[in-house]
């Protein structure tokens, strides 16, 4: 939780220390990060250009970069709509997380820090028995659609599971809580006077809301959005528990190909491909939203 | 009527919030309820209330031992992940170094990366290298995508410490070693336990790496998601629900903990 309040708290007080002290510090965390995070991508990437050597799960290094159109036209159906659920679901859990941050910083009184940890909460219950409720909940057996077919909202042949509503939902219940806590971080940061000094000047609710409340709150949205999407765009639990197989997502087309099909070079071609489109994305819209530090 | 349109309007964002944390919550109170359920093989339909599976946690073939591998692999990624970013943590937030920015940047990647990206690079790797999938691969990618949240986390704690606090204790004749000892780690160490305690839920709940990586390991997620084709024993309810209730125990005594001190000080 305090994580992300400081997300982009300038850090003051640095100390100019010309003595090795601070690398000795950083040597060890950074090594492991090179060897057990860099090297591996490195790994992934040398593997996507590499051909069947005939035997299964050999291969040899022959530079074909032809294994990424061939990648991409095979599966690039999974491919937008991974990018497409990930933008609903994101938009969906930014419309869900606004006002319960808005509530829990600014009207939540003593009961602030109860309700924060009430967000971080269902993390502990495993997520993936939290998808599988949802699946219950929302299925043949469940509440929800015999009460929505006795009101006659939808036809007795209309199913919510196994559909890219149950998916899209699932997706923005997921990851909601990365959702709202940046956004009660930078909401809770702001000075209530300054939305004292805007009613003073004559501003409506809306307004102050408007000019004054949603700008200052922006790198919240930010951090936020981003820590939706990523991790939506890369999921496959949710179209695998919740969807059907028209649902698929570029995740579920990944972890077939490692483990069903054994094909590594295309598997990590299409990993490499969605890493790349995620990290262009995040760049580009860091730009726009004019929040360069984040870490 | 008026009246209730009054009410509605003024405390519209209070029932907007009390709808949220019910949508928040509805899995994990279904989760809960059906750990009582005396169910058969599956647990999809309501048959009845029994005390038996929680009186019988370990009653599903197998699932302790995934159990048992899931806090073996959070206890050992927590420490190492805890110990590795809280070094990086201190670099960042006390020093000025020539490669800030890229260490920055190194940090921040893991995070933007998905999930399944990491996982599929890591096995990659160790096919590469000849190393079966197994514990110790799990281990070390659980402690590899914990680093960066440590570090986030220790840096804002670290980053929101009264730096005169530090020159007050060296106004007082401490030394350097002495200030880090009695000042500032005793101010940081609820950073570092709030640190300590995400990495032990990411990795505890981590399902998409450990597939790539753990091989025949199975830890709890994937005793779940393996189960899910052929129906959860409620025993995995039982354990769900038992996890959410000794972490909001945690919580609690620790903000408890934290305020007694305030106090004191």
């Amino acid at each position: 939780m305090a994580s992300i309040r400081g997300v982009s708290a300038k850090s003051f007080g640095l100390k100019d220390n010309k003595s090795a002290l601070p690398y000795l510090l950083l040597a060890p965390g950074l090594v492991y990060l090179a060897v057990f995070f860099i090297y591996p991508i490195i790994s992934l990437g040398q593997m996507s250009t590499k051909t069947s050597s005939g035997e299964i799960g050999q291969y040899k290094q022959s530079f074909r970069f032809a294994n990424y159109v061939d990648a991409f036209l095979e599966s690039k159906e999974q491919f937008s709509r991974s990018f497409i659920y990930a933008t609903i679901a994101t938009v969906l859990a930014l419309a869900i997380a606004y006002p319960l941050a808005y509530a829990i910083a600014f009207k939540s009184g003593r009961w602030k820090n109860v309700l924060l940890v009430l967000i971080v909460a269902p993390f502990f219950t495993s997520f993936l028995l939290r998808t599988i409720a949802w699946k219950q909940i929302l299925g043949e057996e469940g509440p929800v659609i015999k009460v929505l077919r006795g009101l006659h909202i939808i036809s007795p042949q209309t199913t919510l599971t196994a559909t890219s509503f149950a998916v899209v939902t699932g997706l923005a219940y997921n990851f909601l809580p990365f959702m709202t806590l940046p956004l009660y971080a930078s909401l809770e940061r702001i000075d209530p006077r300054t939305l004292e000094a805007s009613g003073d000047l004559y501003a409506n609710g809306f307004t102050t809301f408007r000019k004054v409340t949603l700008p200052l709150s922006m790198p919240g949205v930010v951090a936020g959005t981003l820590l939706t999407f990523i991790p939506a765009a890369g999921d496959y639990i949710n179209a695998a528990i919740l969807g059907s197989p028209s649902n698929k997502m570029l995740g579920n087309v990944i972890d077939a190909r490692f483990f069903k099909i054994v094909d590594y070079p295309t598997a990590a071609a299409l990993s490499f491909t969605l890493m790349a489109a995620i990290l262009i994305l995040v760049t580009v819209y860091i730009r726009k939203a004019g929040t360069e530090e984040l870490v | 009527m008026k009246k209730l349109t009054r009410w509605l309007s003024k405390n519209l964002i209070k029932v907007y919030a009390f709808l949220g944390f019910t949508y928040l919550f509805i899995p994990v109170f279904y989760t809960f309820a059906f750990s009582f359920n005396n169910s058969g093989r599956s647990n999809l339909v309501w048959k009845g209330f029994t005390l038996k599976n929680w009186k019988n946690p370990c009653g599903a073939p197998d699932i302790c031992m995934a159990l048992g591998n899931s806090l073996k692999i959070g206890l050992i990624s927590t420490i190492l992940a805890t110990v590795l970013g809280t070094l990086i943590a201190f670099a960042l937030g006390r020093y000025k170094f020539a490669g800030r920015s890229t260490t920055n940047l190194l940090i921040f990647l893991p995070m933007a990366t998905p999930e399944i990206v990491l996982g599929a690079s890591l096995l990659t790797m160790f096919l590469n290298l000849g190393i079966t999938p197994g514990l110790v691969p799990t281990i070390i990618a659980h402690v590899m995508f914990c680093i960066s949240f440590v570090v986030v986390t220790v840096k804002a704690r670290i980053a929101s410490l009264d730096p005169r606090l530090e020159q007050a204790a060296m106004d007082l004749y401490a030394n350097e070693w002495q200030t880090f000892r009695r000042v500032t780690l005793p101010l940081v160490a609820p950073g570092i336990a709030a640190a300590a305690l995400l990495s032990f839920s990411l990795s505890f709940d981590d399902f998409i790496i450990t597939n790539f990586n753990s091989g025949t390991v199975t830890t709890f997620p994937k005793f779940v998601y393996t189960a899910a084709a052929r129906g959860i024993p409620a025993q995995a309810n039982v354990i769900g629900s038992s996890m959410f209730f000794i972490a909001l125990i945690v919580v609690v005594v620790g903000q408890v903990l934290s305020n007694k001190r305030k106090v004191k000080i």
